[in-house]
């Protein structure tokens, strides 16, 4: 059946609001020149509160969660998100406060930015944190921003025109690093999935501005070179840029800072817990060395005896890269999760998600090509080579693990292995759901030898079937029209 | 407290089956000249209780809109977020859940998106919508950036009297790409438009207006679209939502990218963010413009469904071509706007905004009847206004928070010349007792 859209169930004179009386002496038209005011109302939906209600908890059910089931999207740390962190992030006090409140009014928001900034730096190594950005990709590009500021600080701005980026870079690194104005050059990877040095060599001169890591890799695989790797970027004059989005892999292990990166941004809707939300809002809290201190956005939350208070008066500050301070309620979850789990449980949130995802990839090895086969970390990527012959490709996978009630893994990346699957269990995930899995990849594998028409026409238990995307990509159709009387 | 399931006997099966003796060996390519050899230096764990009284407390320490009456704005507002925005975001099925990447089992959140672009369309009278932006700020700089792609022209033209938070982010972005960013002056609070006419050249990308503005204004958006288009430049328009239930939306005049910063549609405060980023467009731009977008086709059964569309501009394909770098979004925070707007619904949205008129302007002929105080400007105003006050406006707002009250927003540390000045919004929440009350308590300030 056809779900409907909100706006097919709307009916003139319907309605869901409430909202107080004008109680003050009502001025009319008066107010508002007619060129000001608008003709043609809105055709928002005209639905009472309960239609609208069922409405969207009937969408709901065709959507699925982490609190639906396992959820193994390679790179997207699909963790559980404590129940705790949602109800502290809802109090009246974190939520009805306005950015321009005298900072005396507010000091408990700033606090808790302090120590979250304090905290990220000591998880990763690091001398002040901007938590400005508001999700990843936006962390990339002001770390970027500010490397730029650095070389333009030391006059080498119009010489340093490249940020390298390996092969195996998440999309986002060549796209911040080409709206920070740099061109991007590609380095190899080698056989062990790390980056080539040979290759690294040659790309790397003084027109470098970055590298720009993420260590563990896309491929889970730590690159074992990183020490030399930020010693030929650094002698060339040029700063390491480290992705955060594989920290779930190294909290408590081992820290950026110390393997020679210069900035990182956190995916704090990753390693700290912080809800997706169907795609945002995330928060991409970046920290820096303190050679690049001076660059970050404004303001920056700073402590003065016992104030707190919001810094705008950096002269070589890069600016601000996002209204007022960031994504503060996604802060007060990532921080609610650091502090409820301390030292000790950020090393175990590490070790035992590359325990999880090492356990899946031997059991796994026998059914699915593995490129790369050696010790991974909080994620793994295999390839569907041994299933092409009966025609079944990954995409094919992806959409049987849907009917079997499992999140697909992430598909076609990195780039650099053919059909790839990245698979990423977390650490939430007990040995049971593991388990599930892996019988549900073998049985695909078995299915795939069998009946691979099934899988070629997967998913067959889900409100839609495989839907036609080339369609929607040649005649977009990207907001509804009603039907003509 | 931590959240692994993982008893030591599964621990053991597991490495057994791994096959290495310890967790420590899965970690040997790690160099040790690197690895952190101490714990980390970070306060003990807290049990979920502990936790709960400790964020408790520091929440505590914030002086809310709950408990004071407010008449701050500037960009973010206090207006009501109904229960049922409340109750729908807070379903673990949508926030718990990734980017709808595997549509099939993201009908949910997908349909959401295509609700909510056809509501922004509706709303600011404009073709294309999409998925969402980080904020107004960054809407901004995407705007800037797709109008220097479409026209292939490096110039933006902004007026000063957009958001400072707006024009300094831009100036962040426009930095590294080259872009020469313009600012326009403005007059009696409005937009100088006739300067427009001065600076604008055939290398301008794009002019840039906000109504009502930072100042609260009114802007002649119609005359600075036809002054932009006169060069063939893009009319680039940042609208508060809420104010489209009763002012001319851009689509009605000339706008080719609508942008804005949503936070009025259900969206808490909450301290800045997160926040909504909105853009919409005019059709022949759609390829050009960032961000996610859902689209509306059909499985092999002929049934309805939506999908992530017009992917080859996003940055997993397209990479360093790609039209923007964001990836996640705002997508819970959009779908808090899809609720709002079908919870006020044609009637609603217009009812709104008429309070908000209305308590506005009642509040500035009070505020302007006591000695000393005057609006600044004359321009046609919504629910925000600048007064000119008696003292110097922080003295003042500092005495009103004495009685509860959250004054307005001193603008000196804005704009130095007007240090005088205190800008003042006023939303449907406030009532005529409390507007009289903030009166009586400024006459006793001064």
């Amino acid at each position: 059946m056809t779900m409907p859209l909100i706006f097919e169930k709307s009916k003139p004179g319907r309605k869901a609001y409430s909202l107080p009386e004008l109680d003050v002496p009502k001025k009319g038209p008066d107010l508002l020149p007619d060129w000001a005011r608008r003709k043609q109302p809105a055709s928002l939906p005209e639905v009472s509160e309960v239609d609208l209600v069922r409405h969207y908890t009937e969408l709901s059910r065709r959507n699925f969660g982490v609190d639906q089931g396992f959820y193994p999207l390679g790179s997207c740390t699909m963790k559980y998100n404590p129940k705790v962190n949602e109800d502290i992030a809802a109090l009246s006090g974190f939520n009805s406060i306005h950015p321009y409140q005298p900072e005396e009014l507010v000091q408990g928001a700033l606090e808790l930015m302090y120590e979250f900034g304090r905290d990220l730096c000591e998880i990763s190594g690091m001398y002040e944190a901007s938590l400005q950005p508001a999700a990843g990709a936006h962390g990339e590009l002001t770390g970027l921003m500010l490397i730029r500021a650095y070389h333009e600080s030391r006059g080498e701005g119009k010489q340093r025109t490249k940020v390298i980026v390996p092969d195996s870079a998440h999309g986002t690194n060549p796209a911040s690093a080409a709206f920070c104005g740099y061109q991007v050059v590609e380095v190899k990877s080698n056989e062990r999935g790390g980056v080539d040095l040979n290759s690294l060599r040659e790309v790397v001169s003084r027109d470098v501005a970055a590298l720009m890591l993420t260590n563990p890799n896309t491929l889970g695989l730590f690159d074992e070179n990183v020490v030399e790797i930020a010693k030929i970027v650094h002698d060339a004059g040029g700063l390491l840029y480290y992705d955060g989005a594989n920290m779930n892999a190294i909290v408590g292990i081992v820290r950026p800072g110390d393997m020679g990166f210069d900035v990182l941004h956190y995916n704090v809707h990753k390693t700290f817990s912080t809800p997706h939300g169907g795609g945002g809002p995330g928060c991409g809290a970046i920290a820096v060395k303190e050679i690049l201190a001076p660059f970050l956005p404004v303001p920056v939350v700073e402590k003065q005896g016992d104030l707190y208070t919001l810094d705008y008066d950096r002269p070589q500050s890069i600016g601000s890269v996002k209204g007022f301070y960031g994504n503060f309620n996604v802060m007060v979850k990532g921080f609610a999760y650091i502090r409820s789990l301390g030292a000790e449980g950020l090393r175990k949130v590490a070790e035992t998600a590359v325990l999880n995802a090492n356990y899946i990839m031997r059991r796994l090895k026998e059914y699915y090509h593995l490129p790369y086969d050696r010790h991974c970390k909080h994620e793994f990527v295999i390839d569907a080579s041994h299933q092409l012959k009966y025609g079944v490709h990954t995409n094919d996978i992806a959409k049987a693990l849907l009917d079997l009630g499992f999140h697909a893994p992430t598909v076609y990346f990195p780039l650099i292995v053919r059909e790839a699957m990245m698979i990423e269990p977390t650490e939430t995930e007990s040995k049971e759901t593991l388990d599930a899995f892996i019988e549900a990849m073998i049985k695909i594998a078995e299915l795939s030898k069998t009946s691979a028409e099934k899988l070629q026409t997967a998913p067959h238990n889900t409100v839609v079937g495989r839907l036609d995307d080339v369609t929607a990509a040649r005649r977009p159709v990207l907001s509804w029209t009603p039907p003509e009387e | 407290m931590d959240y692994v399931p993982h008893t030591s006997e599964d621990r053991s099966e597991m490495l057994k089956t791994i096959g290495v003796s310890s967790i420590d060996e899965l970690f040997s390519d790690v160099p040790s000249e690197v690895k952190l050899d101490r714990k980390l230096n970070l306060p003990p764990a807290m049990s979920e209780f502990e936790l709960m009284k400790y964020m408790s407390e520091l929440a505590g320490k914030n002086a809310t809109t709950d408990c004071m009456v407010s008449f701050l704005g500037a960009g973010v507002y206090d207006h009501y977020v109904p229960s049922v925005v409340k109750h729908i975001i807070s379903r673990s099925e949508f926030y718990t859940s990734y980017t709808p990447y595997q549509a099939e089992i993201s009908q949910g959140m997908l349909q959401s998106i295509f609700e909510y672009q056809t509501l922004m369309c509706e709303l600011t009278a404009m073709d294309i919508s999409n998925a969402s932006l980080y904020d107004g700020a960054t809407g901004i700089a995407e705007a800037a950036m797709m109008s220097s792609r479409v026209t292939r022209r490096q110039e933006v033209i902004i007026s000063r009297a957009v958001h400072p938070d707006y024009r300094r982010t831009l100036k962040t972005y426009a930095h590294n790409l080259e872009l020469n960013v313009i600012e326009v002056p403005f007059e009696d609070g409005a937009t100088d438009i006739e300067a427009i006419r001065d600076l604008i050249s055939d290398k301008t990308a794009c002019v840039i207006l906000q109504s009502p503005n930072f100042f609260g204004c009114i802007e002649n958006m119609a005359l600075a679209a036809e002054v932009a288009h006169e060069k063939k430049a893009l009319f680039v328009a940042c609208v508060e939502p809420i104010s489209l239930g009763i002012l001319t939306p851009p689509g009605e005049y000339g706008a080719d990218i609508a942008v804005g910063e949503g936070q009025g549609l259900g969206i808490p405060m909450g301290f800045g963010g997160p926040h909504l980023g909105f853009l919409t467009c005019r059709k022949e731009h759609m390829r050009q413009m960032p961000g996610r977008v859902a689209g509306e086709t059909h499985d092999d059964e002929g049934r309805r469904g939506y999908l992530l569309t017009l992917q080859a501009r996003e940055q997993h394909i397209r990479r360093d071509r790609a039209t923007s770098n964001i990836c996640s979004n705002q997508a819970l925070c959009a779908l808090a706007a899809t609720v709002y707007l079908s919870w006020l619904g044609k009637q609603g949205v217009k009812e709104v905004a008429e309070l908000c008129l209305e308590k506005a302007h009642y509040a500035c002929e009070r505020l302007s009847s006591l000695p000393g105080f005057e609006r600044k400007y004359s321009a046609p105003f919504f629910n925000e206004f600048v007064m000119k006050t008696p003292v110097k406006p922080e003295e003042i707002c500092e005495g009103l928070v004495k009685a509860n009250i959250l004054g307005g927003l001193p603008l000196g540390r804005f704009y130095s010349d007007l240090s005088d000045s205190m800008l003042m919004a006023v939303t449907e929440k406030r009532t005529k007792e409390e507007i009289d009350t903030l009166c009586r308590a400024l006459e006793g300030l001064v």
